[in-house]
């Protein structure tokens, strides 16, 4: 039974990890760039919630205007810092990221203080069916990040959108000969991914109350790991990396001994599958054609 | 008036200029062809007329509309494609949804049906390959493809880059063929080609570019009969 358990909220976190993993992985596939920015967006979701549930009380509310503000916010970072950087060197764009990532923080500390703030999401119980024990908030987790999966492949494969963005990531130049506006392809990149991120925020606060302007450094960093883990670029890839990681924390978590290194194992897990593939369990080795 | 009409067409990457100021038009139900050396500036002169690449002075005008500072995705609704050098395909999707893209900017699905329906018919290989994912595509299906994909936007003019590179004997009399169908069908078209010999065969005029500079023009027949020509890109 405890393995049940384990493993129901390792993959419950691991939701948790893919929502951000995704939000990576598909600006770099589509944007070709790294947007270390985007831990932060789930911190300015988690803001958005405490702001819209102290006025409301409403946490799905609460959870909508987030997800809103989230994709303008990230609509708005691509068009004022990232697009004007177009063509230029990968490492230019990513210290602009970092610089982006440090404003956000800054920006959430001079509003909302230092001190962290409590966000009951909800109060929510355990589910006990028969001798298993699960509390709700993983159900939940669980459910909604396992919807958005589904319904982000079926977006990408069915649609003429999502087509437009797998011909994005492969051939920039090409798409445009298609007649695709390439800068309208990216804006719904981050707004996607901006929010994924909200959504992860939101469940981040149901597992713990606690929000700081720092509270999506960490995860950023976990998900940016699982992306590159599954493969960068790869949208089922950063799902499976970010399951990974987080069965790999529920197992880990399970033993006094072995729990304070989970952040360390994490890590050899992306060091050593790196070793074995470079390019992540489901990247490509891009083909190059003369 | 010319489709197309390129006036005084300038390119540089960085200090090295490319184009040096290139002035040529063709003209609707033609084909015309631009041969060249490698690294005469050929795909230069195809990717900055559609604006993939900046150019950075002369002008761009096609039916009547100056083009030079539209942007490339634009250009697919006002009539124009390309078949870019080294084909470019979108290795990931099936073939019927690379076909799918080269029809992105049709809205009606009914007639986004017909034209595949109309592409399969010119090319078969593609019909029975519809759910084959296209990086497995042999070369001169990938071609096929790449013409079909282009030819799904309805163009009035035709950019075709090198679309004989790499393919068989056989393959590239058949590409020449399709070129051939394509105008008699109503598209006019702009070919560059490295086959001299058989481009120059099938062209109503061609222009003969080195170092980033027209220095020949003429139809088809007469570039053919050049000694220069002949000399330098026919091997005689
Ligand atoms: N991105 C680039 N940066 C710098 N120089 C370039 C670039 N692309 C092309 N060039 C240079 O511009 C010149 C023209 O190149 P272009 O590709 O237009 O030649 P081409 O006639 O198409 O040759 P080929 O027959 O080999 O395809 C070449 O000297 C090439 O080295
Ligand atoms: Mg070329």
């Amino acid at each position: 039974m405890e393995i049940i358990e384990t493993l129901i909220s390792g993959l419950s976190s691991g939701g948790t990890y893919a929502m951000i993993a995704l939000g990576y992985t598909m600006v770099y596939g589509i944007a070709k760039m790294l947007n270390f920015a985007h831990g932060d967006i789930i911190m300015v979701g988690g803001y958005a919630i405490y702001t819209t549930m102290i006025a409301t009380k409403n946490p799905i509310l609460g959870l909508g205007v987030a997800i809103i503000f989230c994709m303008l916010l990230g609509i708005s970072v691509e068009k004022i810092a990232y697009k004007p950087l177009r063509g230029a060197s990968p490492l230019a764009v990513l210290i602009t990221a970092i610089g982006v990532s440090y404003l956000l923080q800054s920006t959430a500390q001079m509003i909302f203080g230092t001190a962290p703030k409590m966000v009951i999401v909800a109060e929510m119980g355990n589910m006990e069916i028969g001798a298993l024990k699960i509390p709700y908030y993983i159900i939940v987790t669980l459910v909604c990040s396992a919807i958005v999966m589904v319904a982000l492949t079926l977006f990408v494969k069915k649609t003429k959108t999502g087509r437009a963005m797998v011909a994005v990531s492969e051939d920039r130049g090409a798409a445009q000969l298609m007649g695709i506006n390439v800068n309208r392809i990216i804006m719904i990149t981050f707004a996607i991914g901006s929010a994924l991120a909200a959504l992860a925020g939101f469940f981040m606060l149901m597992k713990a109350p606690s929000l700081t302007n720092t509270l999506g450094a960490m995860p950023g960093i976990k998900a940016f790991t699982a992306a590159v883990i599954g493969g960068i670029g790869s949208i089922p890839g950063a799902m499976i990396g970010g399951l990974l990681l987080g069965i790999v924390e529920a197992v880990t978590s399970k033993s006094a001994a072995i729990a304070p290194y989970t952040d360390a194992i994490e890590f050899l897990i992306l060091i050593i599958i790196l070793l074995v593939r470079p390019t992540g369990i489901l990247g490509k080795v891009r083909r190059e054609k003369v | 008036m010319a489709l197309l009409e390129v006036k005084d067409l300038q390119v540089y990457y960085g200090v090295i200029q490319a184009l040096k100021g290139i002035s040529f038009e063709v003209n609707e139900g033609e084909i015309v062809t631009l041969i060249g050396a490698n690294g005469a500036g050929k795909t230069t002169t195809m990717q900055s007329i559609i604006g993939l690449i900046p150019s950075n002075h002369g002008t761009v005008i096609f039916d009547g509309q100056d083009i030079t500072k539209v942007p490339c995705h634009k250009l697919v609704h006002a009539g124009l494609t390309q078949v870019p050098e080294g084909r470019r395909i979108f290795q990931e999707l099936t073939v019927y949804e690379n076909l799918l893209m080269g029809g992105f900017s049709q809205k009606d699905q009914s007639i986004l049906k017909q034209d595949i329906e109309k592409i399969y018919e010119r090319f078969p290989r593609l019909a029975e390959r519809k759910n084959q994912i296209a990086g497995t595509l042999s070369g001169g299906e990938q071609q096929m493809l790449a013409i079909g994909r282009a030819m799904m936007s309805r163009p009035k003019l035709l950019l075709l880059d090198e679309p004989s590179m790499g393919l068989s004997p056989l393959l590239v009399d058949q590409v020449f063929e399709i070129i051939k169908q394509l105008r008699d069908d109503g598209t006019t078209i702009l070919l560059v080609e490295q086959n001299a010999g058989k481009s120059l065969a099938i062209s109503d005029r061609a222009y003969v570019l080195e170092l980033g500079e027209i220095v020949l023009s003429g139809t088809g027949a007469e570039l053919a009969a050049s000694e220069e020509v002949k000399k330098a890109y026919l091997g005689g």
